[in-house]
């Protein structure tokens, strides 16, 4: 059900021309996507996207908005290429999908391989209750250090890109802060 | 009726793909700059349920250890979409400075125009 709304609020994504309509259907859009992942049992990645994807980033959009303009001029564009290639690309991921285990099924691969080590160790070895946070801080925790060096790179690049801008007109509004690790 | 029994226990992929496929559709035919990064981000969140969907066991529930509770949802994808969610807000970030920065140079961040103006020098 939810997941069919979301696909109702990205054709109305598709078809929006005014910008800063779109912005506000993406945040709904997120908003849906954090509800769909508690259903599926990810309450971390819908905290996370609740905070990231309906907060930061419709935050940040507002801010190119009103550092740019607010309405897209072009129509329609005529060419058939861009539809004809996105369903023969849907059709193929979807003749792959066809592979995947059902719905929800206990025993598919991806449920037997480290997975069951971590549900049973993670309190004797990092005394967290919270399997994602042992994974993440503890077990991974390189991956996360990775992923922190991503966000103050990109941080760098928006600080570097903005001070060009406002040198120039004194404008800048947009921020690369990076949100939680 | 089996065939029904497929494309419901298959419909998550389904709606999961279309997200991607109108995602990528977004990114190829709109000219306008902050919509195709828009898109690129419904094409990244398709991606996360694409992730999250085979992890969840029906009757399971969160990830987080407690006595009351035997089945738990798989928590190794979690941990890989929170890290794509926030690198995906950082990748957003740094192109919608870029759209800055095209918007100072070229006065717009429409594709076509750009191309036009290239096009006079």
């Amino acid at each position: 059900m939810l997941l069919t709304l979301l696909a109702v609020v990205t054709l109305a994504i598709i078809g929006q021309r005014n910008l800063f309509g779109v912005v506000i259907l993406s945040g709904v859009y997120s908003f849906l996507m954090a509800s769909v992942l508690i259903v599926l049992d990810a309450v971390d990645v819908a905290m996370t996207e609740a905070s990231v994807g309906a907060g930061i980033s419709t935050i940040v959009l507002l801010a190119t908005l009103h550092l740019t303009r607010t309405i897209e001029v072009r129509p329609w564009r005529r060419s058939w290429a861009p539809l004809v290639l996105a369903l023969v690309t849907g059709l193929a991921i979807a003749w792959g999908s066809l592979a995947l285990p059902p719905f929800g099924t206990p025993d598919a691969v991806i449920h037997r391989h480290v997975v069951p080590r971590y549900l049973a160790d993670t309190v004797k070895d990092t005394h967290v209750p919270n399997v994602v946070t042992s994974v993440l801080a503890d077990y991974r925790g390189y991956d996360t250090l990775g992923e922190t060096t991503v966000i103050f790179t990109a941080g760098i690049g928006v600080m570097l890109l903005l001070r060009g801008a406002r040198r120039r007109d004194g404008g800048g509004g947009d921020d690369g802060a990076g949100p939680r690790a | 009726m089996q065939a029904v029994q497929g494309f419901l226990d298959h419909y998550n992929y389904v709606v999961t793909i279309f997200l991607m496929v109108a995602g990528l559709y977004i990114v190829i035919a709109r000219g306008n700059m902050v919509k195709k990064l828009i898109g690129l981000s419904i094409f990244q969140t398709s991606v996360y349920l694409l992730y999250i969907e085979p992890g969840k066991i029906l009757g399971g529930t969160a990830p987080i250890i407690d006595p009351a509770f035997t089945v738990y949802s798989n928590p190794l994808p979690h941990v890989l979409i929170l890290t794509a969610i926030v690198v995906g807000v950082a990748t957003l970030a740094l192109g919608l400075a870029l759209v800055v920065r095209i918007h100072e140079a070229y006065g717009t961040i429409e594709e076509d125009e750009i191309f036009e103006k290239d096009g006079d020098t």
